[in-house]
């Protein structure tokens, strides 16, 4: 009778009223399975650490407070609290960059330069000139739209009330304009990526 | 001077034998005995009994 295992309800009623052991037993039972979900997300084991030992902090001062709704479901608890956690982390990472420090050091992780270099920009001029002629094939009204949309930086609504067509027909033609251009490209066969 | 090559290691190789580090949850278990709940008048408040 002893090889029954205690289930999960048990043990955080035990550690409720004082168990210690019981939150250790919990802790064996589930750290793999936490652990691993954890590292899943955010690949550092480091971090994954840091969310691990967070996630049973809460658990644990929830516990003790009394304020845990015992309803068969702890590991799905406190898997809930991981990932809120690691969301977070993610969250607050958007915020403020990590300097990654993998492997060899490579200054220009750190530092890096937004501009274009001459051969770039070349290309980039090229294939902007490039596009300029191509939509000149399209028809009348899908050019008027596509150039008020990317070359104007117009809302549809604007585009809507300038030429007197209902959004969806702007919309529409929007549509129409990009699948000729890639029709367009594809006839006289051209690669427009640098 | 010599190329050093290390050998990266699949993102299924990773998640391979994964565990919380003894100390993290040694950690854990004694902050578990060391926070108390008190409640007193409708006020809970925590402490850290070390």
């Amino acid at each position: 009778m002893n090889n029954v295992e205690i289930t999960d309800a048990v043990l955080v009623r035990e550690y409720m009223q004082g168990n210690e052991t019981a939150l250790s037993k919990l802790i064996n039972r589930h750290h793999h399975r936490i652990y691993s979900f954890i590292f899943s997300k955010v690949f550092d084991r480091d971090v994954a650490e840091d969310i691990f030992q967070d996630t049973f902090i809460k658990v644990i001062n929830t516990l003790k407070r009394g304020k845990y709704n015992e309803e068969g479901k702890f590991l799905p608890w406190v898997m809930r609290i991981a990932h809120n956690l690691v969301i977070d982390h993610f969250r607050r990472n958007k915020r403020m960059p990590k300097f990654d420090n993998s492997g060899d050091f490579n200054i220009f992780s750190v530092l890096s330069d937004s501009d274009l270099n001459v051969e770039t920009q070349i290309i980039k001029d090229q294939i902007e000139n490039d596009v300029k002629e191509l939509i000149k094939e399209l028809p009348e009204d899908q050019l008027e739209v596509l150039t008020m949309r990317i070359y104007k930086d117009m809302s549809f609504k604007e585009i809507s009330e300038r030429t007197g067509v209902s959004i969806n027909t702007a919309l529409g033609r929007m549509r129409y304009a990009l699948i000729n251009l890639r029709k367009i490209i594809e006839k006289h066969k051209l690669v427009l990526t640098n | 001077m010599r190329k050093l090559y290390t050998k990266k290691l699949s993102k299924k190789d990773q998640l391979k034998d994964l565990e919380a580090r003894k100390e993290t949850v040694q950690f854990l278990l004694n902050y578990s005995k060391a926070l108390r709940v008190v409640k007193c008048r409708g006020f809970t408040f925590d402490a850290i009994l070390n």
